[in-house]
């Protein structure tokens, strides 16, 4: 075994086991501890634990290579995924807190008085949650098969055993303090290559600070107008001002992202946790910082990947690489079928260009820019070792969350909530364990078939959210007479007109062949892309909404009362399903 | 019943005070002005690009902290008043 095999296998298992002893030791014994981990998480704990819930392998592994080539239209990302945190803090998290219950389809039913209403809430949530799980389990198995050369569908396995072991055993409360040592190890195995590789190329150990600063190789020139002009004289768009389908759609795209981020249940849910509305303020503050320590990198490490990407493959300009002289990396990376050169001209050379007819560079794929950096820029094997152990982190602890989504609200909210409410305490926590482990082996079986539309599943699971969820909580908080109606009428529309619009340019189901307005600019609405029309969906939603509610009439005044003490000061009463 | 619904207009005002800050931070000079803005310079950054990779990310921090901290002192205010 050679020494990076080595260091790779000491950090994933060492990490894994970790979480095995935090999970032992934080087991739950009540229902309390298994959906909101009693209620007496500290706003720091849970702002960690968020951050590891929120950053999935999407942020940890995709996020920086989308920015590498998208440059500045990347930015939808970056604002998208934080700005949303705002829109929590203020507009949700508190109140939702305040009013004290353990679930988002619970909170709906008491706020629209309608068992309709919370079965529409737990069907979005379920939709939501397990689109967004497949890409996790497909992250676990992709970091298994690459860094220890593992076969795909055992590392998926040995993924769904960890996972299943501390979720199922500590519930909320397990997967809580997990998080939190997931966020440490995430933290580390991202920012450590970064402040190397900023160090390497511009004599500042700072990413943020690197990414503004000169080149080190004595030239004097800011490391971004070199990569403007490198990418630019391939016949590339401008790095710093690509703006992808232009201003409007990464307007759209950006909101969409923004208000769907508020209103993923599984990260509300993570609100539910802490002692009070004052704690859920500051706990969405806390969340945020430890969410920007990776998102104020990832551009630097973008940015960085592209320009050692460049200088490797076009040493000076004009000058190609030798394909017989190609790195250990790119052959590494070639084996897996994500980077492929085609020497089209016969020369022996790799000619990189933006014109498809000369490019040779066939396929460059987005994920190994953030997994293969550490070694385009020769770091040590130990720092390369740590970022196998930082993407399944990533991809284990977001897996969590969202399996605890959507047990709770399949045990807590359609068991003991509509079908059969007598439900003991005791057997409601046996059937929320239940109920996650048959979540464990569906979405394993998910990650193993992915099916065909897994590509689109995060954009489809950020639309619904944005259209239904938001919408819904933010108008049961800020207007006190809106109504069940009106509520369930709105998340109908909203989902319905999302789903048509993506299914009719990507699909039905993502299905090749069934879209039948066909995925080009011409016939997006407004040149809005689908991934961007959650924004337009959430717009329906609420217009619906306040055109019902003209016709049938305010909502009850128990339910008025109910919103009027969402909206006073306090909130401290602990957090009950009753 | 009068001062609950003040504590409620005064976080009102509050929320509208750091959305109108959100959105012309990052909509504003992170997408729609950022042309004129990337004449402007922050070290190696143009200052457009700089707001909508970096600069919105500081500023939805410092606001949620600001707001949290606002809210604090608004819950004080109110619950020694109801003397709760």
């Amino acid at each position: 075994m050679d020494e990076l095999k080595l260091y790779t296998y000491i950090s994933v298992f060492g990490t894994f086991a970790i979480y095995f002893a935090i999970a032992w030791w934080a087991r739950a014994s009540s229902t309390s501890d298994f959906y909101v981990a009693g209620g007496g998480i500290t706003p720091i704990q849970n702002g960690m634990a968020i951050g590891a819930d929120w950053m999935s392998a999407a942020s940890f592994i995709s996020m920086a290579g989308l920015i590498a080539f998208l440059g500045y239209g990347g930015s939808v990302f970056l604002m998208g995924w934080t700005g949303g945190y705002v829109l929590l803090a203020m507009l949700l998290a508190p109140y939702m807190r305040k009013h004290g219950k353990f679930t988002v389809p619970e909170f709906i039913f008491d706020r629209y008085y309608s068992k309709t209403a919370r079965i529409v809430a737990v069907v979005c949530l379920i939709l939501a949650s397990l689109t967004y799980i497949i890409g996790q389990m497909k992250g676990v198995g992709v970091a298994f098969s690459r860094f220890l050369e593992v076969d795909y569908g055992l590392g998926l396995a040995i993924g769904m055993v960890v996972v299943w072991f501390y979720a199922v055993l500590g519930g909320m409360k397990g997967i809580t303090y997990t998080q939190i040592a997931q966020y440490v190890v995430m933290i580390f195995a991202y920012t450590i290559p970064a402040v190397f590789i900023s160090f390497q190329l511009t004599g500042n150990p700072i990413p943020q600070l690197g990414l503004g600063s000169t080149l080190a190789d004595g030239s004097g020139v800011f490391l971004l107008d070199k990569l403007d002009q490198v990418v630019t004289e391939l016949g590339f768009k401008e790095y710093t001002t690509d703006n992808m389908n232009g201003s409007l759609d990464m307007f759209a795209y950006t909101m969409s992202l923004m208000i769907g981020t508020a209103g993923l249940p599984h990260v509300i849910m993570r609100f539910f946790t802490v002692p009070s509305a004052k704690a859920a303020r500051s706990s969405a503050g806390y969340a945020l910082v430890f969410i920007s320590l990776l998102y104020t990198v990832a551009p630097a490490v973008g940015a960085m990947a592209r320009l050692n990407l460049m200088s490797t493959i076009e040493p000076t300009a004009g000058q190609y690489l030798e394909y017989s002289e190609r790195p250990q990396w790119f052959k590494d990376w070639e084996k897996t079928g994500l980077l492929e050169f085609e020497d089209k001209n016969g020369d022996g050379k790799i000619q990189y260009s933006a014109d498809k007819a000369t490019n040779e560079m066939v396929k460059v794929d987005n994920d190994i820019m953030v997994l293969a950096n550490p070694a385009i820029a020769n770091l040590p094997n130990w720092v390369i070792a740590l970022v196998a152990a930082g993407g399944l982190a990533a991809a284990l602890s977001t897996a969590a969350g969202l399996l605890l989504a959507i047990s709770s609200s399949i045990s807590h909210d359609l068991m003991k909530g509509v079908l059969t409410p007598n439900l003991s305490e005791k057997n409601e926590l046996l059937t929320g364990r239940i109920v996650m482990t048959l979540a464990v082996l569906v979405s394993g079986y998910l990650g193993l078939n992915p099916p065909g539309f897994a590509a689109g599943t995060v954009a489809l699971a950020f639309g619904l959210a944005a259209s239904s969820m938001f919408p819904a909580l933010m108008m049961g908080i800020f207007s006190k007479t809106m109504s069940g109606t009106a509520a369930i009428a709105g998340m109908c529309s909203g989902i319905g007109v999302t789903m048509l619009y993506v299914f009719q340019h990507k699909g039905i189901m993502f299905i090749p062949g069934t879209d039948f307005l066909g995925d080009m600019g011409a016939n997006w609405f407004f040149g809005i892309s689908p991934n961007a029309f959650g924004v337009v969906g959430a717009l329906v939603n609420f217009g619906v909404a306040f055109v019902v509610l003209q016709f049938t009439g305010p909502a009850p005044k128990h339910v008025q009362d109910l919103v009027d003490n969402m909206r006073k000061p306090g909130g401290t009463s602990a957090v009950s399903g009753h | 019943m009068e001062k609950k619904t003040t504590y409620w207009q005064e976080n009102l005002r509050l929320i509208a005070i750091c959305l109108v800050i959100w959105f012309i931070i990052s909509f504003g000079f992170g997408l729609l002005l950022v042309e004129p803005l990337n004449e402007f310079r922050l070290g190696g950054y143009k200052l457009g690009f700089w707001f909508a990779q970096q600069g919105s990310i500081y500023t939805f921090v410092g606001l949620i902290f600001w707001y949290s901290h606002k809210m604090n002192k608004l819950d004080k205010k109110y619950e020694s008043e109801d003397g709760s």
